[in-house]
Formats: structure tokens, sequence, C-alpha cells
């Protein structure tokens, strides 16, 4: 296949051009948000940095990080570093509590942000020719809006059908020949159940080709299953309106990760307990800083969400590093003996090995010690006794290679732990301390 | 080949596990002939020889149980001392490892088979078939 890109020069320009890009566009960053910013400022001088400190991009980890928490000092217009009057569009993320974060942009941030969807776009195969249905939630939330613009710009047609209605989407889809859809995986799962409870054949009824599936994390699994029912190629999209909305991380032909367009964007991933960065192709937490954000650039912000790079180059030729789908939540993590565990490098291990379930508890309890449960297979079951007992040993070793820490693996019978769904307790934590 | 389907659930070591399981058979009128019962600290194997297998085994299916049927071969046992001895000692001079096993008692103290599962059920038979034993044929109890 003819390898497509919307932006060649950037998209495949070579690392330590790259490097030194986002070194300038760094340095500019920092002195700008130092002079206008007062919160940043006061940030620094704590930390004992001013923007000359910074020789390389590894100086970037003397930086103090920017959390949810520092969105709302001076709110709602305390981050900005361009005076309001620049500023043509906000967007808000709920918090858990309260207030909205309030997220601001400059017509700038908006074309420029539209330029990474649009190179998204193409790096899937999509055209102008593509006709793009838009279900995500217009408004205040970022995801349809900032889509919407992207697809704009590469000049699909795009239906703004917003989310619901479910009805009414399959007639738009039949109806104007919809080739890509737009919206979070557990509605496109609704959706294409709808579509083949109608008897509609996807390839025949429907013209759909590909869908960008974000917003929320979801599996392989669930992928394959959306690609299979509705014969289409599901790519998984990542963004967060602090950043900006989509188009942050989106995968590529090759689907093995994510791709971070780091002209845009300088991708940290730390361990969540003390910031440090991990070691290459460690688990840890997302933080990225906004290099090309006008209105309200962040630095070092702290995503929360865990992933881990992948170092090898990608097929597709673009030299922009790419992550790991979406793992959890930093607040995920717990620390047994000493070492930090993540719920999603258990899991990891489980999925990958053959006769194991969907299912499995971790049980924190008496002096740090930690058991796994697991359900296995029920068609794994042969009757023998010595086919569970290697079964064990097999979970056993291969947590402890991953962790680090030897747990006590229990199997359990199929069907007899909580099921699982998207924040299912996950980590029972017995332990008195 | 003369094998016997033997019923193999799974069980959590918990208190009243085995009482669920047996209710099943007992409710569906299904007559154990013989069991074992293996347990590894926090789980087991049960083992039943019925006279349903097919019903027994599609009833635990329904109520949720982990089950399967292995296939196992049954030699009669001569009730004297050394019974067992001798065909323990038949079964191993073939190199045929016994993974699990049962007695069923077939006309009390007079007829008993010892019911053992082995790893390779084919190979096991082809060594065993030209014994001087008797075997289990599945039309000797299975009454369904």
């Amino acid at each position: 296949m003819e390898k497509r890109y919307f932006n060649p020069k950037i998209e495949l320009i070579s690392k330590e051009e790259l490097r030194a890009l986002q070194l300038k566009r760094l340095k500019r960053l920092l002195n700008k948000v130092y002079k206008k910013v007062p919160h940043y400022r006061k940030k620094f001088e704590e930390a004992g940095v001013k923007p000359s400190d910074l020789k390389t991009l590894e100086d970037i980890r003397h930086f103090p990080f920017t959390t949810k928490e520092d969105l709302f000092v001076d709110y709602p217009f305390g981050l900005l570093s361009e005076p309001l009057e620049k500023v043509v569009r906000l967007h808000t993320s709920s918090g858990t509590t309260g207030k909205p974060k309030a997220l601001f942009f400059s017509k700038r941030d908006v074309m420029a942000q539209a330029e990474l969807i649009a190179r998204s776009l193409v790096m899937s195969g999509a055209t102008s020719k593509d006709i793009l249905q838009n279900s995500m939630t217009y408004g205040l939330f970022t995801g349809a809006l900032v889509m919407h613009y992207g697809a704009e710009l590469l000049g699909m047609l795009v239906i703004p059908a917003g989310p619901g209605n479910t009805e009414r989407q399959i007639e738009l889809m039949k109806t104007f020949g919809t080739t890509c859809i737009h919206m979070t995986p557990s509605y496109a799962l609704y959706v294409a159940s709808v579509i083949l409870e109608k008897g509609l054949k996807p390839g025949k009824d429907l013209k759909l080709k590909r869908a960008y599936l974000g917003a929320e994390p979801y599996t392989e699994e669930t992928r394959r299953k959306i690609e299979e029912m509705l014969k289409i190629e599901v790519f998984n999209c990542y963004g967060l309106s602090e950043m900006g909305g989509p188009g942050v991380g989106f995968e590529c032909p090759a689907k093995k990760g994510l791709h971070i367009w780091e002209d845009a964007f300088l991708v940290e991933i730390v361990n969540p307990e003390n910031g440090e960065p991990v070691k290459p192709g460690e688990i840890g937490e997302l933080v990225l800083t906004s290099l090309n954000r006008e209105a309200m650039p962040l630095i070092r912000y702290r995503t929360r969400d865990l992933t881990h790079f992948i170092l090898e180059p990608c097929s597709c030729g673009r030299t922009h590093i790419r992550i790991a789908r979406i793992l959890g939540r930093a607040d995920d993590m717990f620390i047994v003996r000493g070492v930090n565990i993540f719920p999603q490098q258990i899991e990891a291990v489980l999925m990958g090995i053959k006769g194991v379930a969907q299912n499995y508890q971790i049980i924190l309890e008496g002096y740090d010690e930690m058991v796994v449960k697991v359900e296995f297979d029920r068609d794994f079951f042969d009757g023998r006794i010595e086919r569970l007992l290697k079964l064990k040993e097999e979970i056993t070793e291969k947590l402890r290679q991953a962790i680090q820490v030897r747990p006590k693996v229990e199997l359990v019978e199929p069907g007899t732990l909580p099921v699982s769904e998207g924040k299912a307790k996950r980590v029972i934590d017995k332990r008195t301390l | 080949m003369e094998a016997v389907p033997v019923l193999s659930i799974f069980a959590e070591n918990k208190p009243g596990k085995l009482e669920k399981i047996t209710e099943v058979l007992a409710s569906e009128g299904i007559n154990i002939l013989g069991f074992s019962i293996i347990s590894v600290k926090d789980f087991g194997v049960i083992k039943f020889l019925v006279d349903k297998p097919e019903r027994a085994y599609q009833k635990f299916k329904e109520r949720g149980f982990t089950v399967a049927k292995v296939l196992c071969l049954g030699v009669e046992l001569e009730d004297r001392p050394g019974g067992l001895y001798e065909i323990v000692k038949l079964i191993s001079s073939k190199g045929i490892n016994i993974e699990s096993a049962l007695v069923y008692v077939a006309e009390t103290r007079k007829k008993a088979y010892f019911v053992f599962e082995v790893e390779n059920l084919e190979e096991a038979w082809q060594k065993l078939k030209d014994e001087k034993v008797n075997f289990l044929k599945a039309s000797d109890f299975i009454n369904e």
C-alpha cells in the first residue's frame, strides 16, 4: 500500500531534528510561562529553577510537575499565558469534585490541534473522500469539536451526529454512506450490536471502513470484537482536554501502540510515586508538556494515565514515539514489600497465559502478603489436577518475573470472582499497618 | 477399548463444597459406585464413578460446576491378600504411571475393580489388553 502523510516533513523528521525542535520549543515555552504566568514563576522559584537552567531536554526533570490541582489556582484564567482577547475557545473537563477544569485555546491552538487530528486521520488511511460520522458529545467536552475541525481540515465530509439516538445514527450511516465513525468504544459496541440485530450487513448495507474509538480505556479483545462485528478497522485514539483533546495519541495501521506527535508534546513516563523517570519500556504515569500551545500551555502535566513506551522503530516510518494503549490510572498503584505494582502489570501477565479466564483479584493481607486469585478457563479443566498445578506454577513464576514479588496464586472456578467492568475493584487491601 | 467414564469435579477447599456436589447426585437419583478426593492446599478434584455418567455430567454443568469426563481403565481385583498388589505390579511393570485411582466394589466381598487414570489411555490399553485380567466395561454399570 502506498504510504501517505499529511505533513511528511514533520511526520518523518529524523530523531535528531525532532529533539532539536523540541528543545527549541521547550526553551521558548519555559521562558514564556516564567514571564507571563505568576503561578508557574512561583512554582519554578520554589523548586529553585530558572528557564535558563534547561540546557538539554533531559533537564526538564528538574522542573516542577503541573497537576490537576494547579488548574484550580487563580481559577479560571490564572494559567493563561496570553491575554484573554487572544482566546477563542473554552473547553472544560469534569473534575471529580465541584468546578470543572477550564482549558483555553487561541485561534492558533485550535488549528494546530486540528492539524494533529488531520495527520492522524491520514495515518489511518483516510482521505478527503471519506465521510466521518462524529458521534462524540459536541459542547464543552473536547471530543467532538476538536475531531470535527481536524476532519474538516483534511477535507472529509463531517456529519456532526453527536452521541445517542442509535436509530438515527444507523439511518445517517445508511443514507449518507458514512465510512468512518468517531465514538466511545462502549457506544461502538452497542451500535454494532443494534446494527447486527437489525440484520444489516456491514460491507453491504453500510459502507463503514474505520472507527476511531477513544475517551475511555478498552482492551484488545474489545477492539477485535468491534472489528469483527462491523468488518472495519478500529483505531485507538487517546487524548485529554488538558492537552487539547483528541489527537494526542493515535494508532497507525501497525496498531502497535499510539504515536504521540512529539513536535507538539514532550513525552515523559514517570514513577507515579516519586516522579522519577521509569526505565525505558517500564510502566509508569504519562507526563506531557504541550510544546506548541499558545494560550494555556501546561508544563509536565501529570495525566495519571498509565502506559509504557514502545521503543522499536515503527513500520509506518513515522519517527514520533509510541506508547502502549492506556493501561489504567496511576491511582491504582499499590506497594508490596517495597515494590510498586500496578494491577495492569498483573493483568498483562495473566492474559498472556493459556488456560486463564478474564477475571482476577488481588488481595493484600497479613504481613505484606499478596494473593492473586485467578479464574481458570472452564474448557481448560480436563479433570486432571496435575494440569491445574502446572498452571498455578506457571502463573506464580511469570508474575514473579514481571513484578519481582512472589505472589501466592489461588486458582478459582470460573464465575466466582466479581465480573470485570471498567472500574472493577481488582485490589483489596486488608493489611493493617 | 474397554474404557470407562469417570467424572472429575473441581472443588475449592471450602466447607460445604462436597455436600453441594453430592447433593446434585442425590437429587438426580444418580448412584455413586466409587469416588476419590485429591486435595492440594486450596483446591481439590473429586472423582466419581456413577451409574448415569452422562446425566450427571449435564446436571453438574447446568448447576455451574467445573466438571470434566475422564476415560479410565478398570481392572478386576481379586478379593484376597495381595489382590491390589498384583494389579498395581502389573501396571507398573508396563511402565504405566497411575495419575489417580478409585475402587469400585461391584459385589461386596466378591467383586471389585481398580479404576485408574493414566496420561496416555490408548498406550496403556495396548500394553494391558492382552493380559489375563478382567476389564470393567461401561455396560457393566452404566444404567441410563
